[in-house]
């Protein structure tokens, strides 16, 4: 005999920081069916994009996404600088370097937060706090470097809006070096615990087909051995002129997950020392770019969660009139339809957390099926609503209005 | 409990303060919310945070006390009484245990297993107020809290029925104390730290701390069987687990290092297994319910087993 029930992961759920909501069809503890339903965050960015100029889409899309913060403007500016001729003609060597630098911190930062939250998701709040705590110092040097902890306003097209002082580097260096230790400390911790490795391995399994199927991207995709990285396969910044390696793992369950994260970090690490020792002095930060001439152009952007896309069409105006966002994480989310059917409600809550979800990244327009049953209201019909309701508190304590 | 078959109003009042003062209600809630605030600090300083001020469980306790009780459409009744059955029991252990401890002499019949049943009985209480609630996340957590019980309750048992053979089959806890006050704790032979062993491992599955706290897994089941409560309810379900955190190690030690239960010894002693406690708390994520049924019927059920039969031979 079964017997279903539905078990609601959301809109608003400890899981999820961001309001999303799981429908997971459960039996027992096994989660038999999932729905994944988004749409409650839905601002409207590319809409917003083609009524702003090209210099004020960065701090546009920047907003996509809070911890994505370089990634989504860095593969703007990529797209803008597609139909100028490329981010190699254009930008100034000096800027290069900072955008790979700030890229790659981004990355430390991300893959931190979620090492702390998978932590958290799986009982082990000293994780959580260990790893945030760790990650507090490249905030700070976030912070130092662009003015802010997120959001950081850095890229425009044609260059950076910021330098970075030759006083900074030291204090860079020094937080890197504090850093490594700490992430050994993490892959002692996480990758040899016997507790975590019960809970994590052959969890929430992605195999090398279904990634191939579902279009899985980022650390995701490279856990389940599918050997794809933008910044390899489609170069910017100076990345290609450093020293550093695709991290693969093969099984595609949570741990392995993890463990591609982990490893990550290392290679970030190096990226970023590697460029503070290489990054040519006192050269220019940006270019003059005066008019964006017709024409089509994509960006490219491995962020923290796999493939950032940007497309922009250009009609010589000063504003795209299209300009097309596709995040990695509304690649990944889809995934959970295969990877958390099977596996208990424990399982399902990790894996749903595994794909490192950015929900703000997924947002679409909610498409409402009308049935009989059903009224559809828009803001519209809710604001009269709330006029109705006040007009009624107001009879009931002022009597009739006249 | 009254001897010679008589009561005066003098020895009535005396049982009244025995159960609602001292050792019983306010005494082991004081300490057990005390308890419950060492872990939250200790936590808090391993996970570089600050942590609460001393009083803060005590603050919660009152504000919970302040908040509108809402109660789910169902069964009422059972969803409004079953915190006070949890509760009593809970209260009923820790007055009759500290009566033991300051005295063995008042120790009365089989009382071990009075105990025994009278420990499960707030998890029982759990069970039935949150599935009369509806809340298809409270009866997940109502089906793990279930499994839960099933996991722990026989290792406890084979760990228990060691220390009752080694005090020669008596079922009583005061002769269980005399016993070890002439031969020393039960936990210095091979048999009893085997079964001491697998009953710290009850008591934090007994307790639902870390590494055993699926019924309430907040990230999966926003806090399974609680979910529903609030205000009045909610608030003596928090008493019940703070006199359980402190009535629960008090068995332990009673059955286990109860060589000398001088005041000092004692608090020494709670200390220390409190400590283990927040170790494992704090060192483990949480298991799979499906891990803990394995986990539980395998290794500590194993181990007991042997204890029992290892003291058996005496040793």
């Amino acid at each position: 005999m079964s017997h279903k029930i539905i078990v609601p992961i959301g809109p608003y759920h400890p899981l999820q920081e961001e309001p999303e909501y799981f429908q997971l069809y459960v039996e027992g503890e096994r989660v038999v069916d999932i729905d994944i339903i988004i749409g409650y965050n839905h601002r409207g960015i590319e809409k917003l994009s083609e009524s702003k100029h090209f210099d004020q889409v960065p701090f546009l899309v920047e907003r996509i996404c809070g911890i994505c913060s370089s990634s989504h403007p860095y593969a703007y500016v990529l797209a803008v600088e597609n139909i100028l001729g490329g981010e190699a003609t254009i930008v100034p060597e000096r800027a290069l370097y900072i955008r790979t630098i700030i890229d790659e911190l981004q990355r430390i930062h991300s893959h931190l937060l979620w090492l702390g939250l998978a932590g958290h998701f799986i009982g082990y709040n000293t994780i959580w706090m260990w790893a945030w705590k760790y990650r507090e110092p490249v905030l700070d040097c976030f912070e130092m470097v662009t003015g802010n902890r997120n959001n950081y306003a850095m890229f425009k097209v044609g260059g950076v809006r910021r330098d970075i002082k030759d006083e900074d580097i030291p204090v860079l260096k020094k937080m890197l070096d504090e850093l490594s230790p700490a992430v050994d400390l993490f892959r002692g911790a996480i990758m040899d615990d016997p507790v975590i490795k019960m809970r994590l391995k052959g969890v929430g399994v992605l195999t090398r087909q279904q990634v191939i199927d579902w279009c899985v991207v980022g650390p995701t995709a490279r856990a389940s051995g599918v050997n794809i990285d933008i910044r390899r396969d489609d170069p910017y910044g100076v990345i290609e002129r450093l020293d550093w390696n695709v991290i693969l793992e093969k099984e595609g369950d949570i741990f392995c997950k993890t463990v591609v994260r982990i490893l990550e970090l290392y290679e970030s690490i190096s990226i970023i020392r590697q460029s503070l020792n290489k990054i040519p002095k006192g050269a220019p930060i940006d270019a003059e770019v005066k008019d964006i001439p017709a024409g089509e152009g994509i960006g490219r952007v491995e962020a923290p969660r796999g493939e950032c896309f940007h497309y922009i069409k250009s009609d010589g105006t000063n504003r795209p009139i299209r300009h097309k966002i596709r995040s990695p994480s509304f690649m990944n989310v889809a995934s959970d339809k295969v990877s958390a059917v099977g596996g208990t409600i424990s399982d399902a809550t990790l894996t749903l957390a595994a794909v490192d979800p950015c929900y703000c990244c997924t947002e679409r327009v909610a498409v409402i099926r009308k049935t009989d049953n059903h009224k559809v209201m828009n803001g519209w019909d809710l604001i009269k609503l709330s006029q109705e309701k006040t007009l009624r508190l107001k009879e009931v304590y002022y009597g009739r209005p006249e | 409990m009254v001897k010679g078959g008589y009561t005066t109003p003098e020895k009535e009042m005396k049982e009244i303060f025995y159960y609602l003062i001292f050792p019983g209600f306010l005494f082991s809630a004081l300490v057990g919310l005390m308890a419950g605030w060492i872990d939250r600090k200790l936590t808090a300083r391993l996970q570089w945070r600050v942590g609460p001020p001393w009083h803060q469980n005590f603050t919660d306790i009152v504000k919970l006390l302040g908040k509108e009780v809402i109660v789910p459409e169902g069964a009422r009744l059972t969803f409004l009484f079953s915190p006070y059955l949890g509760l009593v029991s809970a209260i009923l252990v820790a007055a009759s245990l500290g009566r033991i401890i300051i005295s063995p002499a008042n120790s009365f019949g089989a009382d071990l297993i009075v105990f025994f049943y009278l420990l499960s009985l707030p998890a029982v209480a759990l069970i039935i107020g949150a599935s009369s609630s509806r809340n298809p996340l409270a009866s997940v957590g109502v089906s793990r809290e279930v499994k839960l019980l099933l996991a722990y309750e026989l290792p406890l048992i084979l760990s228990i029925i060691t220390v009752v053979i080694k005090s020669n089959g008596s079922l009583q806890i005061g002769s269980i104390i005399q016993q070890q006050m002439f031969f020393g704790s039960n936990i210095f032979s091979f048999s009893g730290a085997l079964a001491f062993l697998v009953a710290i491992f009850c008591m934090q599955a007994k307790l639902g701390l870390g590494l055993f706290d699926v019924a309430e897994a907040d990230q999966e089941l926003m806090c399974g069987t609680l979910i529903e409560y609030s205000g009045l309810p909610l608030a003596i379900f928090k008493l019940t687990k703070a006199l359980m955190l402190y009535t629960v190690p008090l068995f332990i030690i009673v059955l286990f290092l109860g060589c000398s239960l001088s005041p000092a010894l004692l608090i020494a002693k709670y200390l220390m297994l409190l400590a283990i406690m927040i170790l494992i708390k704090n060192t483990n994520p949480r298991l799979r319910i499906d891990q803990v049924l394995r986990f539980f019927w395998r290794i500590p059920t194993l181990a007991a087993g042997a204890a029992v039969i290892l003291a058996m031979l005496g040793l």
